[in-house]
């Protein structure tokens, strides 16, 4: 991915852009932010869109019936927590249409998402930006970034997971 | 013309999302719990193919193909980094999912991550309005 979109595109790969291109392209409003030519950035919606399709090929004709080998600690780990289904890549325990207005699935579902388009903006970056394209550059911002993703995803699996589930 | 290339790009690297299973929230919480190598060794991989293409194309002195000089020039730290990157890493673990895992996922037929991406999008949105008045 990264020598490909270097080399054919002089693009640094990166995914939690498109949803900035995204606003900024339907949802038009007066922050600064938003105020710039959207179509110059267009290859960033190309790769999400590509990215989308990519999963549905995966998912469609690739998949795998065997399902996802997680090991055995994180399974009991989870059990703990009242997680038991681990047939597909989400819990279906708690994403799913009928527990969006549960605690746990709120929390997940909404409260999750708004903390992963607000803080990818806000770090200007996501795992691809910072921890894959940032780090290979040696980039010292990215490495502090790629800490602080670990930092926040630790707190939340150690510390507030036990509480919400 | 180059926007096939990062469609087709796009439609690569969801494939790997699904088949690494790294665009499962279970692979997710494996990797917060230090209970397997799996996501660790997928990441690894990525940033040292990342790493050889920006060692080569630096010590070769390589342009695009268009014939441009690349940009390798690293995103400049800010305070967001801490803040920001905290905020996402709660999110990450919550939704076990990263803005490219949440494509690939509803591209695999998982309608049930519409309301988190939509609220993803709506995360950039506000972040947008509340930028002037939030510490960078």
């Amino acid at each position: 991915m990264v020598p490909v979109l270097l080399m054919f595109g002089n693009k640094q790969l990166g995914v939690s852009s498109s949803l900035r291109h995204l606003c900024a392209a339907c949802l038009p409003g007066k922050a600064e932010y938003f105020n710039y030519d959207w179509k110059k950035e267009s290859w960033s919606l190309y790769l999400a869109l590509g990215i989308i399709i990519g999963g549905w090929i995966a998912g469609s004709f690739m998949s795998n019936p065997q399902g996802i080998a997680i090991s055995e600690a994180t399974k009991a780990d989870l059990m703990k927590l009242g997680i038991s289904d681990f047939s597909s890549y989400i819990p279906r325990q708690i994403f799913a249409w009928d527990r969006l207005l549960t605690l746990p699935g709120f929390l997940c579902m909404i409260v999750g998402g708004f903390f992963v388009g607000f803080g990818t903006r806000y770090a200007n970056g996501c795992t691809s930006g910072h921890s894959i394209m940032g780090l290979s550059l040696l980039n010292p911002g990215s490495l502090i970034a790629t800490v602080s993703f670990f930092i926040g995803g630790l707190v939340m699996t150690w510390l507030i997971f036990p509480v919400i589930f | 013309m180059r926007n096939l290339l990062f469609l087709f790009s796009g439609i690569y690297f969801g494939i790997v999302l699904v088949k690494s299973e790294v665009a499962s929230w279970f692979r997710i919480q494996e990797m917060f719990r230090f209970q397997s190598i799996h996501m660790f060794g997928i990441i690894g991989v990525a940033v040292a193919i990342g790493s050889l293409s920006v060692f080569f194309i630096r010590r070769l002195n390589l342009h695009s193909v268009q014939h441009e000089t690349i940009n390798l020039s690293g995103k400049p730290f800010t305070r967001g980094n801490v803040i920001g990157g905290i905020l996402f890493g709660f999110g990450w673990a919550m939704t076990g999912a990263c803005p490219g895992p949440l494509y690939a996922l509803l591209g695999s037929g998982y309608f049930v991550i519409i309301p988190v991406l939509l609220s993803a999008i709506l995360g950039a949105y506000v972040y947008g309005i509340l930028r002037e008045k939030l510490p960078h």
